[in-house]
């Protein structure tokens, strides 16, 4: 009896079943495809650099000059990708200690302070646009370095800085909350035998959360390398490897917004920027995979 | 297992609708150009007031003037929508010869950015002229450079302001990246010739950021339009001649060069009006002197691609 009533009537939690599997599976074709449409896109523009101008693929990786209205033009990469690693490293590295230890305070010293009012003013660092970074950067930081350090203040250094400051909530949200969802049985051990708060916190938090922090600071540095507009202010954007931290030098977005506008489309020129764009993207997936793997070994 | 093949099927449908769509989208851009300016012509021809849109896309340095224009031009003709919008002279050279706008500005002639064939097709119209100056750091005591100093500087082989008078102060390149037209008017009118980036010279692609790091760094040396000079930086000599709007006009002063508006073969009669209304003394002794160019009516001499001066 009960079963002939409830295949007359709709059943309400079938038709919500179908309502919200048809809207999810929408959602993610959307998505994939919009995915899938910058890769071809990106991939189709900076492969015809090397199919259809016949750029050499190996002198693009690794050749130091990079000029391209010369005759012949030459394209080589490295100086960027040199730029564009060392920046975002060593904002990573001026970083990681500044965002773990606000993680540090934030959950084991004074959550309640930390949580209420800490937090959000370090996530607020986030929503202030680039081009603010590059201004404090330009009015600040470069004539601090040019008084303080030999050169011209702009370069790595001025770059690393700025970005490092950019890059803090990431690392910081990661770390906090990685740390926040460590059993409490753990710190509890460790304090019944007898270990103070420090040692509690070197020997046992520190340790266990590791592959997560790794994880905020990977995704800190994938944040960085794709920073451009910050960058390019405070750079110097000369496409040349530098001999010292405060001389100008390019990353590899520097290079891309500086002449983007002014190259044709289709031009070899233009072409070659966006092999710098795909350049970048392809370190994006390296550092995607990477985090993927930091997670799988995470032992919580 | 059924998991697998849905997934597979969700890769295929992305790949097959990810291909329709870029054509898709390529296709309609082209219609809705077209379809624009037809609308336009349609609408010219029904009555004698003039309407259409006209988007002008391109040099991010003529844009403002542009812009202004555009809008008391809107104010006067109300049929008239212009849209403008930047992205570099060569984005405006590009999408005005595959028709994607109806104006393309550019700060340099078509002839030097596009392939021959692309550039056949566009017609040039010169709304304004725009000087170029060496400027200095205020604290550089020199007054004067010679053509042949300022290649030795710019290309690396002079690096101490001693060298050419001053003190013994190290020189700091701000230049402008490969692709600009401000650089390769001033590579080609104050230099003659293209030069390599120096080694530790600064490159940066906005005027206000080369004129910022130009009047705080010491012994550093750029070039800005004249729009762009005050006494936060010092203005030098060319070969003793002074850059002023009087000595581009009558020739003396070399490096300056056109802002062009370039449109693909005759443009439509909206468009006509307003490159007109460009020309006009409204705008070309208001809003052009006013951002500080040069009007076009006030030059003596004349300038062709191959940089030919004339009378």
């Amino acid at each position: 009896m009960a079963q002939s009533v409830g295949k007359q009537q709709p059943k309400p939690h079938l038709r919500e079943e179908w309502v919200g599997r048809v809207y999810t599976f929408l959602c993610i074709l959307f998505l994939l495809l919009t995915i899938f449409s910058m890769v071809y896109f990106v991939a189709s523009k900076g492969l015809s650099t090397f199919i259809i101008n016949k750029v050499n693929l190996a002198g693009f990786l690794t050749g130091l000059k990079w000029s391209p209205d010369s005759e012949p033009p030459l394209f080589g990469a490295l100086p960027f990708l040199i730029g564009s690693f060392s920046t975002s490293i060593l904002a990573a590295v001026i970083a990681a200690p500044l965002g773990f230890c606000a993680a540090v305070f934030m959950t084991q010293i004074m959550p309640k302070f930390g949580r209420k009012i800490m937090q959000p003013v370090i996530e607020l660092l986030a929503g202030i646009p680039s081009v603010v970074y590059g201004f404090v950067g330009l009015s600040v930081i470069v004539p601090l370095f040019r008084d303080i350090f030999p050169g011209q203040g702009i370069g790595i250094a001025a770059g690393a800085v700025v970005l490092s400051i950019m890059i803090l909530p990431t690392i910081t949200t990661i770390a906090t909350d990685a740390l926040a969802s460590l059993p409490a049985g753990l710190k509890e051990g460790s304090y019944a035998l007898g270990a103070t708060r420090w040692q509690t916190i070197y020997r046992i938090v520190l340790p266990t959360t590791m592959p997560a922090l790794l994880t905020g600071i990977v995704l800190g540095i994938a944040r960085a390398f794709g920073e451009a507009l910050a960058v390019q202010m405070v750079i110097g954007n000369s496409p040349h490897i530098p001999r010292s931290l405060f001389e100008s030098t390019s990353t590899l977005t520097s290079a891309i917004t500086l002449s983007m506008g002014n190259t044709v489309m289709g031009s070899i020129q233009n072409n070659a920027l966006w092999s710098l764009a795909l350049l970048l993207m392809i370190m994006t997936f390296v550092f995607v995979f990477i985090v993927r793997m930091l997670e799988r070994r995470s032992k919580l | 297992m059924k998991k697998t093949l849905m997934l597979i099927i969700a890769l295929v449908l992305t790949f097959t609708l990810a291909a329709c769509g870029g054509k898709n989208n390529a296709g309609s851009g082209a219609n809705g150009t077209t379809n624009g300016t037809n609308a336009g012509n349609g609408g010219g021809s029904a009555d004698a007031g003039l309407s259409g849109s006209i988007l002008a896309t391109g040099s991010t340095a003529l844009q403002p003037l542009v812009d202004q224009a555009s809008k008391r031009f809107m104010e006067q003709n109300s049929g008239v929508t212009i849209q403008v919008q930047g992205g570099g002279s060569g984005t405006g050279l590009a999408q005005v010869s595959q028709g994607q706008a109806n104006i393309g500005n550019s700060d340099v002639f078509a002839e030097e950015k596009l392939e021959a064939d692309q550039a056949k097709g566009l017609v040039d119209h010169q709304v304004a002229v725009v000087g170029i100056a060496t400027v200095v750091n205020p604290e550089v005591n020199v007054d004067n450079l010679t053509k042949q100093q300022l290649i030795d500087i710019f290309s690396g082989k002079i690096a101490n302001w001693k060298e050419v008078g001053g003190n013994d102060q190290n020189i700091t390149i701000v230049n402008r990246p490969a692709s600009s037209g401000t650089r390769a008017t001033f590579e080609k009118y104050a230099l003659g010739e293209k030069v390599a980036d120096v080694k530790g010279s600064i490159q940066e692609d906005s005027s206000g950021t080369v004129k910022k790091l130009v009047g705080e760094t010491p012994g550093a040396i750029g070039y800005l339009g004249f729009a762009y000079l005050d006494d936060k930086v010092k203005v030098l000599k060319y070969e003793g001649v002074e850059a002023s709007e009087e000595t581009v006009a009558n020739g003396t002063y070399p490096v300056w060069a056109y802002e062009h508006m370039y449109t693909k073969g005759e443009p439509d009669a909206a468009t006509k009006a307003f490159l007109d209304y460009m020309l006009s003394d409204e705008v070309q002794n208001g809003d052009v002197v006013d951002m500080g160019y040069i009007p076009v009516s006030k030059m003596q001499v004349k300038r062709d691609v191959e940089g030919n001066i004339s009378k």
